[in-house]
This record gives C-alpha cells, structure tokens and sequence, in this order.
C-alpha cells in the first residue's frame, strides 16, 4: 500500500463560534452537504478505498444520521477521541500511530479544494520526500459577512513561505507571530538556495504527505502538538541542519551524547534511511541530474529531508475555518458539482421565482410569491409566502414566516423567523426566534447563554 | 523461366529487402542484381504480350532509358535491351522520369506487377508488411517478384499506425494485474501522444512531460507497487537518466516488488511473478521506451526467476532472487567499470588531452581513476542542448580536481586539432558494431575522424543487444518537444508553437555511430574492435 488517508475531523471551528456553538465544524452544511463530505468526496474521486477519521463522539453520531453521509463509498475507520480541545493535530496523529503502516496523507475536514491530487502526491514520490504540502493563491472575500463592525482588515497573521527557484521546494515557513522583529534566513540556505522566492498570501490547504519515519518521530517526540504550527516549521528547517546532511551515519555514539544537549532530537533523528540505501545512493551517483546548477554539490546538496510545496494559481480551494470563507465556500462549493439545483423532494410552488444560483435542500417546502436569489435553502426548511431571501445562506430546519425580507444573512439551523421580519446582514444562531416585525441590520444574533462563552 | 527467375530472386531479394529499408544506399552488385531480375521478369512478360506492340516502342525505350542502364551493357547484350523497369530502385527521382513515356504498355506492365503482388501477399496473409512501406515509401512499385519479406516491427515504432495502437491499447487492459477484488481489473493506462511530430519520426512516440502517466493512475497506487509507480515518475521526468542509473534503479524497483511479493494459492512463484512483473514492465515503457540495459536485465531477472524449482520455497526463492539482483550488479555494473577503468588507464598517457561528451557514469568513473592513479591530462567536455548534460560531467570532474575546459558541440571542429584522444560513453552496443548514444555522439565521432584523432567507446558488455540498425530514424526516442523552447528575460518566443503550422519541434534522444569512427571498444572483456560485438554477444549467449 502506498499511502493511508487520515482526515482529522475533531477541530472546533473556534473562529466561528457563532455557527459552531451548536453543530460541530465538519458537520457544518455547505451546499446542503455537511463540510466534511468534501474532503472525503476528494478522497474517494482519487481512488482512495478507506480512509481514517479521527473526529469526536458527537461528530460520530451524526455522520451517522445524515443521509448524504451514506451516499460516501469510501470506509470510514472512525477513532473518536475526546472532545476537550486539547488534543493537536499532531497529537492526534501519535493516538493512531498503531494505524499507521505506510506514508499517510493528512487532510483537514473543511478544506474545499478541486486540485488534482496527483501533483502534490507526485512531488512526493518523485523526489522521495518526507513532507509535500498543497498551498493555493488566496482569495480575497467578497460577501460581506454579518456581524462584521466595521471594515475589519483580516487581523490574521501572515504566513512567511520560502521556496526556490522551481517554485516546488519548500525552503522557508514562519508565521508572522513568531518572528521578532525581522525575518532572518540561515546562511546555510542562502548559500545552498541563492534564489528564494518570499510569499505571503498563500493559503495552506492543511494537506500534508508525510512519510512514515514522521509519524514514528512524532510518537517518540511527545512535545509536538500541532502539525501546521510545529511539526512543520521543524521539518523545513532540519532540511538544513547539519546533522541530517551527515551521508554515513557511523558516529552513532556522536548522536548519542547529542541527546542530552539537544532535548527534543533523540535517537529517532528522524531516521530517513531506508534500507537498500547503498543501491539507491548508486542509482543518484551515476544518474546524470541535478536539482539546481552553479555549485559543486550534488543533487539534493545531499540531503535526506526534503519538504516539497505545490502552489495552486488556478482552481478553488478553501478553508471553510472563518464566517466570510464559508459565505463564499457556500457561493461556489455547488458549482464544483452536477447535481439539480433543487431536490426532488422539495416541494417548490409555481408561483415562486428562483434564481439560476441558488438551491433547495431536500423536503423543504417553499410557499407562493416567495423570491429566493444566491441563496442556500436547507433541509426540511419551510418558507412560507411572500418572503424575499437574496443572498443568504438558510440551514437546516428552519421555519421562515411570511413577509419576511432577508438579506445576505446565516440563519442556523431549527432558527423560527417570526412574520414581517427584515433582515439585512444579521446571522442567526440555532434555534433563535426573531420576534415578528422586528428590523436588525449587520447583528449577530445568538442565545444568552452563548454569550457569557469566552 | 520465370519460376527459376522468382526462386533465383527470392534470396537476393531478401538482401535487397532489407538494405532497401536499413539504407537508401544499394551497392552496385544489389542495383546489378536488382536490374538483371527486372529484365528477366519484362522478358517473360513480353513472350507472352504481342510481340507487335512492343516492336515499335522499343526503340525509343532504347534512346530514353534512364542513366541507370548506362552500367548495364556489361551484364546484357545489348539488342536485348528490354523496357527499362518502372521503378529502378536506385535514384528515386528516375522512377517518376520515364512516367511520361509510351504510357500504355508500362501502365500494363505496372498494373499486372501490382496484381501479382496483390495476389501473393494475400497468399501468404501477412500482417508484418503494414510497416513495410514506410520506410520504401520512395519507391513507387515494388518490383513483385522479390517477395516482400515478412518482419515484425516492434510497436513502438509504428505508432502513426491507428491499428498497431488499438492493439496496443488492447494489450495493456489484458494485461491487468488482478487485485484483492477481482471482480475490479483495472487497466495500465494509455499515455497519449502530445505536439506535431516531424513526420520523418512520425512513427515514435512523443510524450509531454506536464502530462505524466499519473494522472490517470489512482492514488494510492494498487494496481502497480508504489516502487514501480516511483520510479516510473523518476523516468518520466529524467531524476533517473542515463542507462546504468536506470538499470540500477529498476533492478532496485524490482527488489521490492520481490520483497513485497506472495505467491498467491494454487500457484507458483516462478510463473506467477513473471507474470506480475510484466504490467510493471508495461508501465514504465509508457513513461519512459526502455533502454537496451534495462531489457538485458530484465531478460536476466525472468529467466532467474523461473529457473526456480517449483520445490523451493517462498522464502528461500525469494532470499535467492534478492541475491541474485545484488550478484548482477555487481558483476556488470561495478566491477564492470573497475575493469574497464583499470584497461583505459593503459590508453591513457601523461599530457593527454581527452575530449568527453555529455555525461556518461562510465566516463567519469575512468577519468577520476585515472586522475587518482596520478595520470597528468586534461579534460575538454563538450555539451549540447537541450539537455546540458556536460554541465553535469563537468562538475563531478573538476570536483575532483581535473582540469576542464567546457565548449558546446558547435565548437568541437575548433577545438579538434588539440585533443589527443576522444572517450565515448554508449547506451547500446548493436550487433553490427554500430554504437548507440546520445544525439550528437556521431557527430563528434565524425569530426574526429576527419582531424583523425583515436575514438575510444567505453562501455560494459551488459548493454550488447542483439539489435541492428544503420541510421537513426527506424528506432529512437522524442522527448517533450518544449524542451527545446528558451525563456529568456521571461519572454517565451516559441510558446504558441503548436498553431504555427509549418513549424514542428525535434528533440531526439539517440543516434547510432557507425563502426568506422570508432578505433575501440573497452568493455570489462577487454579492448575490442567495434565488429567483434556479435561474437561477444555469441559467447554471451553460450555462457547462459
């Protein structure tokens, strides 16, 4: 077997509490499919037969109540793990290590992507790599998000990538909230790679081939939690560290006083040889490539550890981790597939003027004289007459009454909008009622108790 | 009289045959030949038409025959001359001259000629002749009674015929490796051709490199073991060039596969994994046409495993066949080149100046041994594009501390006349001494001979192959024709190649070298003239 998928489905969803409050994040409806079918529809596309999903025990039961998680062919192994928000990525990937027989392929639950997995994986397998990692151009937001006060500049930090010339390896990463006060660049590198390309603006996709010496590293090394905030960053820099580019490592007792020194590098040095090592190092000596020209050393410069990048220009690929990407993860996650706008057990009157854009979950129900444009209905959402929904995102269960007029809002799911509302750019949390004739603009909307939640 | 001509015919004809495909260049005893038979056949022919009708047109047949006849009298008397033939094989430009002749009788004769033919190939029910007439395409009528000779091409050279590649395409779904379900048998994919191919080459493959076999691959790999999917990619994008890198690298591929190997029940190791291996082979002569060292090994590796006694069991088999691998690379590859190494060292004087081209492992091993043993020379390297490989044996050398100096090929006559002694490194050694390398070899062989300056070809016997050929057109390879494209300044002149329809991209891969600019060849046998390759290939093959 060459790879294992794991899909880590246990995240929180913790920059947007107000929609996730109430259905956890990979369960969240976009297009009127929950988010983490996305992912695993990608899986199954490529060819992947099983796949692991380390989710938690709520996220458990309702995969297994939503029906379009029974249309996924694919098997699911589901780990469930605690939900106390502790556990990283990382962390849950050494809570699998007894699964984990070969290079595996992580993947997040809200990453939205149609890039062709054969590339990344390729950089993979061609240059025998222990990291190869998806990043795509970002894209700008263009709904306006409820609830936002204010033009709010996008207060994350930025993320620093370095790659070389061809644009494929991976030399530098560093978030902006660990850099001091400049971006310093080893010597080693510059002297290795004199042409590094700098990019902000790059979104991480959260799609990693590791291979399996990672994983065993990982369950020695217990101080890494995170894959994208340590794991990561390590890898690339080890890259360059003398220790690796060592081609005979006959100095065992050498690593051996370095354990002490060097606390987290143990005996696991990330151990990248494979046996065979002496015909594959005879194959690399008489073949006639390099990986870059205008220095003596050979290709690789030697180095056993290398990370490679795979940087989307065109296509879609999201994060559905913040409210404004999954307004617009909403707007263009249809458009990924041929599926009807309206399912056919909706139950739509004539007399209603639907948009080319916007679709019907199933067994809802739209009463006459109602206008829906650029909008998502749910599932089992009743609509009554004379509503005007333009540009909203309405989810599953819920009850609109007549006359109301919404407008580029989130209603949650099981939310009762009272008769003659208007809304402009509010988000309803789950289970709210708007009282009738009520008039919010640019509100979020959620339940007393929610609020005290810090 | 025409029986004993057609059987008289038949052997010469199979020698005129097939030079007429290796060579447009008959030598004047086959042109002899060739005319004496066409005047025999016309003979016949005109016993049995009305002597009348060819009474009159014969005499100005006489005054307008072709240039070719010229060297006839000797071998005809002359009152005899017949109608010169329709087509003589010779200069092809002749054949369309005597088109405006007395037409009538010569569209008889053509017309009966061609039927004949007609009826003998449906006689025979050959299907070989398709690719025939390619390479004789010049020719307008195949005199008919030199049988066509029947000849197997191998597919990869007739890929601008749409039947050869339906079969092609045939021959991969068959060959599916049944999986844990066998219900599913999914197939080997079919890599497609890519760009305008120069039609003189139109019947080689051309892949484009953004296209790898991948894509239509799933992922996780299981139809085919993730080594051989691995280096399948290494191939397509040339991380792994050069004939004993990839022969390395495959026997290494093939460990694993053994590795990872278990006989399924009811059968038996020895047939069951040959044929497992043969999608593999299939899939990475898609991604990249097999080198000549790759199929020795791989005949190697087929025969050792089914040499194995269907007593011997799945782990001893295994151990053995692990073994086995080591044992031929060692032997043809490693001590293969200390051999060779130690035999060039003697060539190789103190104040030499030796000329090397591209980047050839064997080479550069026996420079640096040369320059270890204290040999004082200098080293000229010669490069071309588009690969520039020579920047690649110019690092290694001058890593080591030899003294270079770096020109493109279009230097070579200017640097000529300092060079001592020029060490090619080969992919094939054919059986007809001729010498197979990268595109540009037998150009700087050339050169070299006219400055006559000793050409020594190094290469290991390993990579003799039982092959024939003369020129480089019948059996090459293309590359991904963007390659020849140059990006300079960010400006691409040439990327909108393919709607210019008169431009076509070439980028070949190989040509031969003939044995006449070659002085020797070192192989681990020790130093041989380049015709004495069939005799090594014959004891090779008395040895196994």
């Amino acid at each position: 077997m060459e790879l294992q998928a794991v899909l880590m489905a246990a995240g929180g969803g913790s920059r947007m509490p107000d929609l996730t409050y109430n259905t956890p994040k990979p369960m969240l409806p976009v297009g009127n499919k929950p988010l983490m079918w996305y992912p695993l529809n990608l899986l199954e596309r490529v060819g992947f037969e099983e796949v692991i999903v380390i989710t938690t025990k709520e996220v458990h039961k309702m995969m297994s109540t939503d029906p379009k998680m029974k249309d996924v062919k694919i098997k699911l192994d589901v780990v469930c793990i605690q939900e106390d928000g502790d556990m990283g990525t990382a962390d849950a990937l050494r809570h699998i290590q007894q699964k984990i027989k070969t290079d595996v392929l992580v993947v997040s639950c809200d990453l939205i992507t149609d890039v062709a997995l054969h590339e990344v994986v390729d950089l993979f397998r061609a240059h025998n790599a222990t990291l190869a990692m998806l990043m795509s151009r970002a894209h700008e937001f263009t709904e306006t998000v409820p609830g936002q006060k204010g033009k709010k500049r996008t207060g994350e930090q930025r993320d620093f990538v370095g790659v070389d010339q061809s644009g494929k390896r991976l030399l530098f990463m560093a978030n902006e909230a660990d850099l001091e006060d400049g971006l310093s660049i080893r010597k080693s590198i510059m002297r290795k790679h004199p042409r590094m390309h700098i990019k902000t603006g790059l979104v991480d996709a959260h799609l990693y081939c590791l291979k399996k010496a990672v994983v065993d590293f990982l369950a020695d090394n217990k101080s890494i939690s995170s894959i994208r905030g340590e794991l990561l960053p390590y890898l690339v820099r080890k890259q360059f560290s003398k220790t690796t580019n060592c081609p005979k490592s006959k100095d065992d007792a050498d690593d051996q006083a370095q354990k002490t020194i060097d606390g987290s590098t143990n005996s696991t040095e990330l151990l990248i040889s494979s046996r065979d090592e002496p015909l594959l190092q005879l194959a690399q000596e008489r073949s006639c490539w390099n990986d870059h020209r205008g220095d003596m050393s050979e290709a690789y410069h030697g180095g056993k550890l290398r990370c490679y990048v795979h940087i989307m220009d065109q296509g879609l690929c999201y994060r559905v981790n913040t409210l404004a990407a999954y307004i617009d993860a909403n707007r263009l996650a249809p458009k990924l597939f041929e599926e009807p706008a309206v399912h056919p057990s909706a139950v739509i009157s004539e007399r209603c003027q639907m948009g080319s854009d916007s679709i019907i979950g199933a067994q809802s129900q739209v009463a006459d004289k109602t206008s829906l444009k650029r909008s998502t209905i749910g599932n089992s959402t009743t609509v009554k007459e004379k509503v005007k929904v333009t540009n909203s995102i309405i989810m599953h269960g819920v009850t609109i009454e007549e006359g109301c007029n919404i407008h580029g809002c989130v209603i949650c799911s099981n939310a009762v909008i009272g008769r003659g509302a208007d809304l402009k750019y509010c988000l309803v949390g789950s289970g709210q009622r708007i009282e009738p004739e009520a008039e919010r603009t640019n509100e979020v909307i959620v339940g007393t108790d929610q609020l005290m939640e810090i | 009289m025409a029986e004993s001509g057609v059987t008289d015919g038949l052997c010469n004809a199979e020698d005129i045959e097939r030079s007429k495909t290796e060579g447009k260049e008959l030598t004047k005893e086959e042109k002899q030949r060739l005319r004496k038979e066409k005047k025999q056949q016309k003979k016949n022919k005109e016993k049995n038409d009305e002597n009348a009708s060819h009474e009159g047109k014969k005499k100005k047949k006489k005054e307008e025959k072709p240039v070719g006849s010229a060297s006839q009298p000797p071998a005809q008397p002359s009152p005899k001359v017949p109608a010169p033939p329709a087509a003589v094989p010779v200069p092809a430009s002749e054949a369309p001259a005597p088109a405006d002749k007395p037409a009538k009788s010569k569209a008889d004769l053509k017309a009966e000629r061609r039927a004949r033919q007609e009826a003998e190939r449906a006689s025979k029910g050959k299907k070989g002749d398709v690719g025939q007439p390619a390479p004789t395409g010049k020719l307008k009528a195949p005199p008919s009674e030199l049988q066509p000779v029947v000849k197997r091409l191998p597919e990869h050279v007739q890929v601008d015929d749409p039947e050869v590649l339906k079969k092609l395409a045939k021959k991969l779904e068959r060959q599916q490796t049944p999986g844990c379900n066998a219900a599913e048998n999914v197939k080997i994919p079919l890599r497609s051709d890519y760009g305008y191919k120069v039609s003189l080459f139109s019947h080689l493959h051309q892949y484009s490199r953004k296209a790898p076999l991948t894509q239509q691959l799933g992922i996780p790999s299981t139809v085919i073991h993730p080594a051989i999917v691995r280096l399948g990619l290494q191939y397509s994008q040339g991380i792994v060039a050069g004939s004993n890198a990839r022969s390395v690298a495959l026997l290494h591929a093939f460990q694993q596969v053994i590795r990872d190997y278990s006989t399924p029940p009811n059968e038996e190791l020895s047939r069951d994994l040959v044929n497992k291996l043969k999608p593999y082979i299939s899939f990475l002569n898609q991604c990249r046409p097999l080198s000549a060292s790759m199929g020795n090994a791989i005949k190697y590796i087929k025969k050792e495993i089914s040499n194995i006694p269907s007593q011997c069991k799945e782990e001893e088999a295994k151990v053995k066949l692990l073994r086995c691998i080591e044992r031929y690379i060692n032997e043809n590859i490693i001590l293969a080149a200390k051999a060779i190494a130690k035999y060039s060292i003697e060539k190789i004087s103190d104040g030499d100046v030796i000329l090397v081209y591209g980047c050839s492992s064997l080479v550069n091993h026996i420079l640096c041994e040369a320059f270890e043993k204290d040999r004082k020379f200098r080293v000229i390297v010669v490069d071309s594009r588009p690969r520039l490989e020579g920047r690649e044996a110019l690092r290694r050398l001058v890593q080591k501390g030899i003294s270079c100096t770096y020109v493109l090929i279009s230097a070579v006559s200017y640097i000529l006349p300092e060079v001592s002694k020029v060490f090619l490194g080969a992919h094939a050694l054919l059986a007809n001494g001729y010498v197979m390398s990268r595109v540009g070899t037998s150009q700087i062989a050339l050169v070299a001979k006219a400055f006559n300056v000793p050409v020594l070809v190094c290469c290991e016997t390993y990579k003799f192959c039982e092959r024939v050929q003369t020129d480089s057109f019948v059996s090459n390879e293309l590359d991904d024709p963007d390659d020849l494209i140059v990006t300079r300044k960010g400006k691409t002149q040439l990327e909108q190649w393919q709607e210019v329809p008169s431009l076509g991209l070439l980028n070949l891969v190989y040509d031969v070298t003939p044995p006449d600019f070659v002085d020797l060849v070192i192989t681990d046998l020790g130093m041989i003239p380049c015709t004495s390759v069939p005799v090594v290939l014959r004891v090779k093959n008395m040895d196994q």
